[in-house]
């Protein structure tokens, strides 16, 4: 593998999970802010120095969802489909799992590169919380891993993923949610016309899931996204295939 | 198909329409109860609950902080905390910081005429750039430093979202949303800031207001003002104790009354300008966690502190300049300052101020915190701004220029009233992206000020109370 | 019965939220769904608004909305 690359790696989360606490923790202070595309918010960027490689990281607005229901979720959601991040952490808050959950099943329909973060175990073990981790790997399809960003518990099993996440050895197969026969039906009339406008730019089903919700605005901005990609030239994740899950 | 920009576009259109024919109300909360129903069988799979003490103590403490009859005098004590505390811990260093920038200034201004420099070169790099940004650093710094911080722990701790749960009632009677009680928390510190801090509020109209009516809490950079011509005049008669005791009063008083025209204001635009725009509403209510103190300190003195200074002496240095040059060149025997103080002068009598006091307000639009040095820098006439050690001394210049306790009222109204500094202006433009709603912002409290003053001045001519 | 006229203490099964747009899209996604478990946990000061335990996160709510969000009282003999 080259050295001395830098990888965009994103953190989603709710609000309250700690997420500025790891972002801060992980960068220290060589942190500035930065505006992307939207130019609307901006947001914080940091950069992590691991194995001769930099990870430049970026701290998503905290949001309860990506279904564009206010700017800071349109911004996130822009980020993680648009910019295409190298590795997406989600952040979840291990004393509210359940509602925590939403979120990184919403970002695993958008991308697969995908790390889950279950911050605040220390709360959480306070309060008599127990998380299987491994059960929940399995059941999510995407690394799980056990942090406390206050005290900066679990950063070395981290790094060491988001490192093999990115040099390919990490193959995910995140958990895909089924709807009902009638909305998958809709999802699959959908999909082939979404894939013949954008190809395997971006993820075609998901696509279709928010067209099916409603969400309008969102093919004026794959328009103009696919407009500035083609001016631009940078380089996507190269995504392997072949090795599983049980790799980690 | 060959591809064609029209092509392209016809494709999108036909997705849109096959999408919006295929979507349905009951889709939608299909989509997300499905989403919520997988969450919730995989958490009951993967995490497993025992009793514990810990949620009883976010409780217990709930119990107190959100509590009819303690939250709100708790509410008050923290609020007087802060000030206190930055008021009080700010004191000294800031004088530490105006000294050594004396001392420095000494040494450079020697620098500059051993090297025969000219004056003007003198008048303004030194007197004017130097001693308008070093004044701003000095005054501004130390209360930052100890604000933003004490803020930010009581973020993290989680307490501030138990004031807005307290406030809202008030704030919903006006259309607004409780989270303002925190950005006007916020305001008392900085604007500025405060302006970048109403992004907690989600819902775009109670934004906006928030961000509209966020000058009428007086920033740091006005509490000095506020602060020195309240124990100067309001509080003349009274001496030790007392004195400290009517000045207070007094300042409760202005603050009171900001904080009584920010819900007058917010109402009137949510009845007007504001009106119809949809509203959501949801706190969440994160549990207490004791912050990590070093952390949250350096962070936040960093990132608040740091970058809101930097703004201001963006700001402030050519303000520095640009007043030194307008009190030193001279258009026949009158500098192009006195030109503005006469021109000014018919019209700020009438608001019971002086031409001075308005060209002071006018050339502080940089940052409020250059009023007062302006001021006395017109009244002395000394071609650069001054600081005056002795507040007897500074009693004395505002009498001998006509000075009665309603110039000092009503300037103290005017700067809790009056326009956003520019940092605040630019701040409200980042956030709004609208020439139209930064201009309202200014022209809201502008009019207001004017219009307060006049009133004042008005009334209290008429009954002969000077 | 509503949300809205839940008593301290009271647990509520929710069986619909008439709330429509972008603020049922934020209920929902704060876990405010049909079927979850709701406990009323104290007013503001002032009355208004009210806090809810909802999937193990406190969330405040305002007259407005909790008077649309219904549900029947279960009987909790555990607590």
């Amino acid at each position: 593998m080259t050295t001395n690359e830098v990888y965009r790696i994103a953190l989603a989360g709710n609000p309250n999970t700690g997420k500025s606490t790891l972002f801060n923790a992980l960068t220290g202070l060589k942190q500035h802010t930065g505006n992307w595309a939207g130019k609307t918010v901006s947001l914080a960027e940091g950069s992590v120095h691991y194995k001769k490689n930099t990870y430049r990281l970026i701290d998503l607005p905290g949001t309860y969802s990506l279904y564009s229901n206010s700017t800071d979720e349109e911004v996130a959601r822009n980020y993680i489909v648009f910019e295409k991040p190298h590795v997406t952490l989600v952040v979840l808050d291990a004393t509210s799992l359940e509602r925590n959950l939403n979120l990184a099943l919403q970002v695993m329909e958008m991308t697969s590169n995908v790390i889950v973060c279950v911050n605040l175990i220390d709360e959480a073990k306070k309060r008599g919380i127990e998380i299987d981790e491994l059960k929940l790997m399995r059941q999510l399809g995407v690394p799980v891993l056990k942090i406390s960003a206050r005290n900066k518990t679990g950063f070395p099993a981290l790094l060491d993923t988001i490192d093999r996440m990115i040099r390919g050895e990490i193959s995910t197969s995140p958990y895909a949610i089924q709807y009902n026969d009638e909305t998958e039906g809709k999802i699959s009339q959908l999909v082939p016309n979404v894939k013949k406008l954008v190809g395997d730019r971006f993820p075609s089903r998901w696509i279709a899931l928010r067209l099916l919700d409603g969400d309008t605005s969102l093919l004026d901005e794959i328009q103009k996204r696919m407009h500035q990609e083609e001016e631009s030239t940078w380089n996507t994740v190269q995504k392997t295939s072949g090795s599983h899950l049980e790799n980690f | 198909m060959e591809y064609s920009p029209e092509n392209e576009r016809q494709s999108f259109r036909e997705l849109l329409n096959q999408a919006n024919e295929l979507s349905t109300s009951s889709l939608r909360d299909e989509v997300v109860s499905s989403l919520y129903q997988t969450s919730q069988q995989i958490c009951s799979r993967t995490v497993r609950f025992t009793k514990s003490k810990e949620d009883k103590k976010t409780e217990r403490l709930d119990a107190i902080f959100t509590s009819p009859i303690w939250g709100f005098p708790i509410m008050l004590i923290m609020l007087g905390l802060i000030f206190y505390l930055t008021i009080a811990g700010a004191n000294v260093p800031s004088s530490m910081l105006a000294n050594f920038f004396t001392w420095l200034e000494d040494y450079i201004s020697m620098a500059f005429f051993a090297l025969n420099s000219p004056d003007w070169l003198h008048g303004v790099l030194v007197l004017g750039l130097y001693r308008g940004t070093t004044w701003v650093i000095s005054v501004m710094l130390p209360p930052m430093a100890i604000f933003f911080p004490t803020f930010a722990l009581l973020e993290s701790y989680g307490y501030l979202p138990r004031v807005a749960f307290n406030m809202d009632r008030l704030f919903k009677k006006v259309g607004a949303h409780g989270k303002q009680s925190l950005t006007m928390a916020m305001g008392f510190g900085c604007n500025a800031a405060a302006v970048l801090s109403t992004r907690i509020i989600e819902s775009p109209r109670e934004r906006m207001l928030a961000i509209l009516t966020n000058n009428f809490v007086p920033c740091n950079g006005r509490w000095g003002t506020l602060i020195v011509l309240a124990s100067l005049f309001m509080a003349a008669g009274f001496t030790g104790g007392m004195k400290t005791l009517v000045s207070s009063g007094v300042i409760v008083g202005i603050v009171i009354f900001g904080i009584f025209v920010t819900f007058a204001v917010s109402w009137v635009l949510s009845k007007t300008m504001l009106k119809g725009v949809p509203t959501h509403y949801t706190l969440e209510l994160p549990p207490y966690r004791r912050p990590k103190f070093f952390d949250t300190i350096v962070r936040s003195s960093l990132n608040k502190s740091y970058a809101v200074l930097m703004r201001a002496i963006k700001i402030a240095a050519p303000a520095g300049i640009l007043t030194w040059v307008f009190a030193n060149i001279y258009i026949g025997d009158t500098s192009i300052f006195m030109y503005g103080v006469n021109f000014l002068d018919p019209f700020a009598q009438s608001l019971g101020l002086d031409g001075y006091i308005m060209l002071a307000f006018l050339l502080g639009l940089p940052a409020n915190e250059v009023v007062l040095p302006i001021l006395l820098m017109g009244y002395l006439s000394t071609g650069s701004m001054l600081e005056v050690d002795n507040l007897a001394d500074l009693k004395n210049i505002f009498l001998d220029q006509g000075w009665t306790w309603l110039t000092a009222l009503n300037m103290m109204l005017f700067s809790l009233l009056h326009y956003p500094c520019g940092t605040t202006l630019i701040n409200i433009y980042k956030e709004t992206k609208s020439y139209k709603w930064t201009f309202v912002a200014f022209l809201i409290p502008t009019v207001i000020a004017i219009g307060v003053t006049f009133a004042v001045a008005q009334l209290v001519r008429g009954m002969g109370w000077v | 019965m509503n949300l809205y006229e839940g008593n301290k203490g009271d647990r509520i099964r929710i069986k619909e939220v008439a709330i429509e747009g972008v603020m049922r899209r934020r209920l929902l996604d704060l876990g405010f769904v049909p079927g979850a478990v709701v406990d009323v946990l104290k007013k503001s000061p002032l009355g208004d608004p009210i806090a809810f335990r909802v999937s193990h996160t406190t969330i405040a709510l305002r007259k407005e909305e909790s008077i649309k969000i219904t549900g029947e009282l279960i009987q909790d003999d555990n607590e």
